[in-house]
């Protein structure tokens, strides 16, 4: 089962490192894995995508929290959260192709943030389904190069840590 | 006033109360040697290699229940500390280990001796540190010491380079340590130690099996006392040995691979299974499917990663043990009457378990002719004092060991049981005699793992430590042997030692004293005269080749399915 965790770190170096070295070293997988600092400079937010059963999660959680770096774990899986997740793609856009191309960028609501002569590149944000569902639909263009944070979440209301 | 950042560290080491530090100089370290001579309280021995000032450091930690100290230089000072790390790391010996690095503005380019530790040391080691402000320094050795010392212990690695040694600052040793993510549970959850009562007293096929935790966390009296109240037999792992006297009548002795057939029976047929401070190795559980199969479980920790990670447990308890145990005697104390019920109801189980043990008593084929290496292990046992300090390597005399020594004192077995670091006895021992210059220390070791840091010969000797070594010399790498014998056609493919090393001369070469036996008969004669001869003294034992350690549980089978001595 797939499962989204957010965990509150020391932002030291090398903890990157202590949390990626940790899913390796246990033969846990990441999916996807996103950090950057919260309003206190001294303390990161990552992001981490992951799947596994019941008792590997336990694990991953407690291993988690077994670092002296880190702070807070919280598991959203089952819980109220938002979630969004970022994503460039560079479609194929010939002159035939143009108008195509931009209406499925509008029901997106994504943006073209780039125009060059025979290629757009889009920025659209949403829950990974919603990124999945346009990718498929640029898919017959010929998409040229795509890059994606991973999601980042936060728990609704009042749910989650603080930071 | 100012200090340099090698005295600073120094003065940390002092104000933690160290006594004595293991290590081994080099370039990346000369400043903190250079201020060690104006630190006489600081006693430094001087190992032949890291690994062993190492391993010495985690002996002393293992004996005393300190944190053991050890320093080396950068890059391969500090690379050879890498499996003495390991092996303190996976039995959570607490340690602090103090690597020179090459300077700041160096590190990152292949600079001379440079290796990456905080880098090599990540998975080994409870946690690490890279100092690169003197500013830091005196916080995070403050940090270290502490964070090894509590929780779960585990070996700190400090890495500290060159112009923070050089580099000065005014120094004050913080009250306080402040790790807004580390807390460790000490005080288990009363509601939970209130079931774990409840169960202990609905069962009728209780056992209580103890790992490591109880050594760390100073608890035989309460485990003995918690045992006595529900008259409950207890096995322990190799790690657990000595922290319930082998002699007790409710002694089972070892379970798992190595351990007693009525261990493993009682494991087999328990209803209930209390884990104190153990992590259900697979050297313990054998086939995980068919371990404790009618058991109910409660997992004690400290470690909540312990639990529930190879088996399903009916009931997790977090916490200290000696907190947890004392909580649940007093529990148990309110219920006299129901207890008194439980050992009355239990007592066919005690009776079933002696008969396991009249059937199939821990055992070997005495010989006339041979000298048998149990019967060593006896011998030492029966003129050794019961405060003797043992320490082994790894491989068929530790289990040996294990089975015929009969523990009675806390902190008297020292032995690599996670990792199985051959090596690893003799500096462990130097360690532990560094510790107790007046208590017997012996290294019951093989003609192999000896090899492997005989070179502590030297330091034993320089440092008039005089630890007892027995080699029990089969020729043969023997554990590896026994395998190959049993599971893999008799081919006994790179474990016959072909050489054979007159250890006699090696250590008269060291300046040691070096005693032989090839009969029997000379065995008694042979540990009589090495006890009262000063100094370290080698004690080889020319033993049986082919013995086997038995019962043994054939990897992957249920710890039921044993071969036993005949």
């Amino acid at each position: 089962m797939r499962h989204t965790i957010s965990v509150l770190v020391e932002n030291e170096f090398g903890v990157l490192s202590r949390v990626s070295g940790l899913f390796s070293g246990r033969g846990f997988n990441i999916e996807s894995l996103s950090v950057a600092p919260t309003l206190d400079p001294s303390v990161s937010r990552m992001t981490i995508v992951t799947t596994g059963d019941d008792q590997v999660l336990e694990q991953i959680t407690k291993h988690l929290n077994k670092l002296i770096d880190t702070i807070k774990v919280i598991d959203f899986t089952g819980t109220d959260y938002v979630e969004r997740e970022l994503a460039l793609i560079k479609v194929n856009a010939e002159e035939s192709l143009r108008a195509e191309v931009l209406r499925i960028a509008d029901i997106f609501r994504s943006k073209v943030v780039d125009v060059g002569p025979r290629s757009y590149t889009l920025e659209v944000t949403g829950a990974p389904g919603k990124i999945n569902a346009i990718l498929e639909l640029l898919r017959p263009f010929g998409i040229k190069e795509i890059v994606r944070t991973g999601p980042v979440v936060l728990g609704r209301g009042e749910k989650g840590g603080k930071g | 006033m100012k200090k340099t950042g090698s005295q600073i560290l120094l003065e940390c080491l002092q104000m933690e109360g160290v006594d004595t530090v293991f290590g081994y100089p080099g370039g990346a370290v000369i400043n903190i040697y250079h201020d060690l001579v104006d630190y006489p309280g600081l006693n430094h021995i001087l190992t032949r290699h890291e690994q062993a000032a190492v391993h010495a450091a985690d002996g002393y930690a293992r004996a005393t229940g300190k944190v053991g100290v050890a320093i080396a230089t950068s890059g391969p000072g500090a690379t050879n500390t890498v499996t003495g790390i390991a092996t303190a790391y996976m039995d959570s010996i607490p340690m602090v280990i103090i690597t020179g690095q090459v300077p700041t503005p160096l590190i990152g380019n292949d600079a001379f001796q440079e290796a990456d530790m905080v880098g090599i040391t990540r998975p080994i080691t409870k946690h690490n540190y890279l100092v690169k402000d003197i500013r830091d320094l005196a916080r995070i050795i403050k940090q270290a010491f502490y964070i090894a010392r509590t929780g779960r212990p585990g070996p700190v690695l400090v890495d500290l380079p060159k112009d923070v040694q050089v580099a000065s600052h005014t120094f004050s040793y913080p009250d306080k340590v402040e790790l807004r993510g580390y807390k460790p549970t000490v005080s288990g959850n009363i509601r939970q130690v209130e079931k774990a009562a409840k169960m202990v007293l609905a069962a009728r096929k209780p056992v209580i099996y103890v790992g490591g935790g109880a050594t760390l966390s100073n608890c035989p009296e309460q485990l003995q006392q918690f045992a006595e109240t529900i008259q409950a037999p207890v096995t322990t792992t190799l790690m657990g040995m000595s922290s319930f006297p082998s002699r007790h009548e409710l002694s089972l002795g070892m379970l798992g691979m190595h351990g007693t057939y009525y261990a493993n029976m009682a494991v087999t047929n328990s209803d209930l299974l209390i884990a104190i401070g153990a992590r259900f190795d697979d050297r313990v559980t054998g086939k995980i499917a068919t371990f404790a199969p009618h058991a109910k479980i409660i997992h004690v920790d400290i470690d909540p990663t312990s639990i529930k990670k190879n088996v399903r447990v009916d009931l997790p308890i977090v916490g200290d043990l000696k907190d947890v145990l004392q909580n649940l005697v007093r529990k148990l104390a309110e219920h006299a009457d129901e207890v008194a019920e439980m050992t009355t109801a239990t007592e066919n189980w005690r009776r079933q378990i002696l008969d396991w043990k009249t059937e199939h008593p821990l055992t070997y084929q005495p010989s006339e002719t041979e000298i048998k290496p149990q019967f060593v292990i006896e011998k030492i046992r029966e003129l050794s004092s019961d405060d003797a300090i043992i320490t082994t390597e790894v491989g068929q005399h530790q289990m040996w060991t294990a089975q015929f020594f009969q523990f009675t004192q806390p902190r008297t077995f020292l032995s690599s049981g996670g990792l199985g670091t051959m090596g690893y006895g003799l500096p462990a021992a130097l360690g532990a005699q560094a510790a107790f210059p007046e208590r017997q220390v012996i290294d019951i070791s093989g003609d192999g793992s000896f090899q492997m840091n005989s070179q502590e010969l030297a330091t034993l000797v320089q440092y008039g430590l005089p630890v007892k070594i027995v080699i029990l010399n089969n020729n043969y790498l023997g554990m590896v042997r026994q395998w190959q014998q049993l599971f893999f056609d008799r081919r006994y493919s790179q474990t016959v030692l072909e050489l054979p090393i007159d250890f006699v001369m090696l250590a008269e070469a060291y300046g040691a004293t070096g005693l032989r036996a090839d009969k029997p008969d000379q065995v008694e004669e042979t540990i009589r005269q090495a006890f009262a001869t000063p100094g370290p003294v080698i004690m080889e034992f020319k033993v049986a080749r082919e013995e086997n350690v038995l019962p043994m549980v054939p990897a992957g089978r249920s710890i039921h399915e044993m071969v036993l001595a005949s």
